[in-house]
């Protein structure tokens, strides 16, 4: 530690290489702790699970625009048939599917009235196959009967009695009850019309993955006659693809009156969904990378730079009998310094920036383990670019400090 | 004197080719990444239209819920319902005004062999066209007597008359649309405004519609509903009727107001109209009516992407870095030039000369880093292109020339300004000294 004397008193006569460094090194750990910050934030909402069976389902989008579209016979037969397919577990005509970004939503509350409190929650309208194409598991209560599922148009107004709900709308609308106490409630749709919880399912999401109450749904026993509807497809484990076929020649094949959209795999539900999120971690690993590089060759070139200008020095130092080690272990120790310097405004930079963005754009704060994890990651960083022009320094020969003196 | 310190520049530049490559390099990486996310932005708030986004205002009316505001603290909807936006098309209040929504086609082409398609639909009155400056390759827009009796009249895009008629002339010609005969009066030319301004709500940066019609078909022909719908309340009663009478919104409305008078008198109009229909017990909220011009309407709409202004902050948080580097670079070359200095000094160059000097010698190695910087931008957008795929519109991430003479001030303006210290630094080296030791 008698070391750190000399390499103060050194640095204090030379302050802006030094400081140079230090500031790169306060401003790279600000950008990387928040970036990394993004990236996990990203990853954390990409990890979510959907609640559905993503491997094994796919969705197919049509639209009846012809008068002799009859979309009551249309999507009984269709849903016969497929259901009956090879390979194919259960299929149903549905609004919407999880990670879509377009659906319904409604408000349910728990006492009737307007001036009462109403909870958003995504709704999905299907028939009495809904859990087992959706690959959900029932906790509570009971599955829809075929019998009670209602025709919908777009000037519907009234809701069916019952419907299934996901346990996370289940615990928003009463914290206090357990799963199995919240069946046979009654919750009122549009302020004042009444609907009895049938069943609870353990996880679906809503279509939007950006809305922050993306786990509370409502599934109704519905077969809709809006037109435009959906089917989705679960197929048995790794026949997705063939069954995937199979229904789209069986679609076409059908003159009904109705134009067919492509057909999606849930998969691609998923990536098309998460895209933007996936572009931006990618734009902040290359922005980190990059800074990192520039940062090392920063210090490569600054130390260089003084080491240049202290040869005689080190030469000296050698001549008196300061081993190569020493020579080595000085610089280390110097772009510890340095470094540590840097790092203590990198940290109050680092909060600031995040105090900003959770100010500016909602982002989550910071957890205190990124700073020690940069910290450390820039540490080594700043020790492998000096150890270079170090390891050059240490090779100085003990002759130059009688030359040009 | 120019020439001669280019000439100088350049020899200083050749004798440390290592020294100046890393600047060079430090700053293209900071020009690129900078460059690549500011375009990012530049783009999304972009003007879309400058000759009269100043003069064109989107009109909000708050028919919220008394007991909850749409949208904190006291936020209007950010659309109207249908009974209002017919009301204010028919008073005519404004110099043009316009009503609007989305909605969805399927096309039946006489062309057998075409397959019937889907096609982007958008619901409109006459006005659009004049006043959003559309061009038209042929024929024009519908006039006052086609939105008030609901003609079957159409205005197709240039895209889609490619598609079905070649790119020929097709206005007089019929269009089969989901069972109608549409008579084509106009076919637009080329005209894709960034960000799709005119409904922000359902997409700032999404694709142009393929087909305009009267916004009355709307009610005529029971047109279904698309984009965002909101609703407070249930429709009373039941059938579609019912349903353009409630309090959802789902449709946009624009007024033009030349001035600032028109403009105050236009919003005297829509209070003394939400007077009159909170007497039909209508607009239970106090009176909240609000009126943005085009850029305003951005602004509140939050058009430009919170990820890509985060990005471009980042990026120019990176710029700094590279800069700081460049610093230390040009500390290290210049005082390796100590000697050299010192002599200019000696034999009578003056110390401005000197700094002079210097700068351009700064300038020049920002300048190649200004090039080197905007050919790494463009890879970088071809980059973000291809990440964000469908969900970008390909001209968000396209240098354009401004952009390109922005980003080569950009890189000289930094680099001298990160070369001013050295620069002072080293000419401030007594020359005595310095020529003794030689």
């Amino acid at each position: 530690m008698k070391d750190f004397g000399p390499i103060i008193r050194a640095l204090l006569r030379n302050k802006t290489g030094a400081m140079l460094i230090a500031l790169q090194i306060a401003i790279t750990m600000t950008i990387m702790v928040n970036a990394i910050h993004m990236i996990i934030n990203r990853s954390e909402l990409m990890a979510r699970s959907s609640g559905l069976d993503e491997a094994n389902q796919f969705v197919v989008a049509q639209y009846g625009y012809r008068d002799d579209f009859n979309e009551k016979y249309v999507v009984q037969t269709d849903l016969d048939h497929i259901r009956n397919m090879p390979g194919v577990v259960d299929a149903i005509q549905t609004n919407s599917v999880p990670m879509s970004n377009g659906g319904t939503s409604m408000g349910l509350q728990v006492e009737p009235g307007a001036d009462k409190e109403g909870l958003g929650v995504a709704i999905y309208m299907a028939d009495d196959h809904a859990l087992n194409t959706y690959g959900v598991k029932l906790i509570a209560g009971e599955n829809f009967d075929p019998t009670e599922v209602e025709f919908r148009d777009g000037n519907t107004r009234e809701w069916p009695q019952r419907a299934i709900i996901s346990k996370a709308m289940a615990e928003a609308l009463f914290p206090d009850l357990s799963p199995q106490q919240v069946v046979n409630k009654t919750v009122y749709i549009n302020r004042n019309e009444p609907i009895t919880i049938a069943g609870i399912i353990d996880q679906l999401q809503a279509p939007w993955v950006g809305w922050d109450n993306v786990e509370r749904t409502m599934i109704t026993p519905i077969r809709t006659m809006y037109k435009f509807s959906r089917y989705l497809v679960r197929t048995e484990p790794g026949r997705r693809d063939e069954v995937l076929e199979a229904v789209k020649s069986y679609l076409e094949s059908r003159d009904v009156g109705r134009m067919l959209f492509p057909i999606e795999t849930i998969s691609d539900v998923r990536e098309q969904s998460y895209r933007d999120a996936n572009a931006m971690q990618t734009i902040l690993w290359v922005i980190i990378s990059i800074l990192l590089i520039v940062t090392a060759l920063g210090i490569v070139g600054l130390v260089t730079f003084t080491i240049n200008r202290r040869r005689r020095q080190i030469g000296t130092r050698r001549a008196l009998g300061a081993s190569r080690g020493d020579i080595l272990k000085y610089f280390l120790l110097e772009n510890f310094v340095i470094t540590s310097a840097g790092l203590l405004l990198g940290i109050i930079g680092s909060i600031g920036l995040n105090i900003w963005l959770v100010d500016a754009f909602d982002l989550p704060r910071i957890g205190w383990i990124y700073l020690p994890v940069a910290m450390v990651v820039l540490w080594l960083v700043g020790q492998l670019a000096v150890y270079g022009p170090a390891a050059k320094a240490s090779r100085i020969s003990p002759a130059i400090a009688t030359r040009n003196v | 004197m120019l020439g001669y310190y280019l000439k100088l520049a350049w020899l200083s530049i050749k004798r440390n080719p290592i020294l100046s490559a890393l600047m060079v390099t430090a700053i293209a990486l900071g020009i690129g990444a900078s460059m690549t996310t500011l375009t990012v932005n530049y783009m999304m708030s972009n003007n879309p239209i400058p000759s009269k986004s100043d003069q064109l205002y989107y009109v909000q009316l708050d028919n919220w819920d008394p007991n909850d505001p749409f949208d904190e603290p006291n936020e209007p909807p950010d659309q109207v319902t249908f009974r209002d936006a017919l009301n204010l098309l028919h008073a005519n209040k404004a110099e043009r005004q316009v009503a609007m929504a989305k909605t969805n086609f399927i096309v039946e082409p006489d062309n057998q062999e075409v397959k019937p398609f889907h096609a982007r639909g958008r619901l409109t009155s006459k006005d659009f066209f004049p006043m959003f400056s559309v061009p038209f390759l042929y024929g024009q827009g519908w006039n006052q007597a086609a939105d008030d009796n609901g003609d079957l009249v159409v205005v197709i895009t240039k895209a889609l008359n490619e598609k079905l008629f070649n790119g020929e002339n097709s206005v007089g010609q019929s269009l089969r649309m989901q069972g109608e005969q549409y008579r084509i009066v106009g076919v637009m030319d080329t005209w894709e405004p960034t960000p799709h301004f005119y409904d922000v709500t359902n997409g700032a940066f999404g694709e142009q519609e393929d087909v305009y019609v009267p916004f009355i078909l709307k009610r005529d022909l029971e047109l279904p509903n698309s984009g965002n719908t909101n609703c407070w309340k249930t429709p009373e009663g039941d059938g579609f009727k019912a349903f353009l009478q409630s309090e959802c919104v789902n449709y946009q409305f624009w007024a033009e107001l030349p001035d600032n008078n028109a403009k105050d008198n236009y919003m005297s109009f829509l209070n003394s109209y939400v007077m009159e229909q909170k007497k039909l017990g209508r607009f239970p909220r106090p009176l909240n009516n609000r009126l943005s011009d085009v850029m305003e309407w951005m602004k509140k709409q939050g058009v430009v992407a919170d990820d890509a202004k985060m990005m471009m902050y980042m990026s120019f948080m990176f710029l700094l870095v590279c800069l700081l580097n460049t610093i230390g670079l040009l500390l290290t070359k210049f005082v390796g030039k100590a000697g050299e200095i010192a002599l200019r000094r000696a034999v009578g160059a003056s110390r401005t000369q000197l700094y002079w000097q210097h700068l351009v010698e700064t300038g020049l190695i920002g300048f190649a880093g200004g090039i080197f910087g905007l050919l790494l931008a463009w890879a970088g957008l071809a980059g973000v292109r291809h990440l964000y795929g469908d969900n970008l519109k390909p001209d968000l991430a396209t240098l354009d020339m401004k952009l390109v003479l922005i980003g080569i001030a950009l890189a000289v303006v930094s680099s001298m300004l990160a070369g001013l210290y050295p620069t002072w630094r080293a000419c401030r080296i007594p020359p005595a000294g310095q020529l003794k030791t030689q």
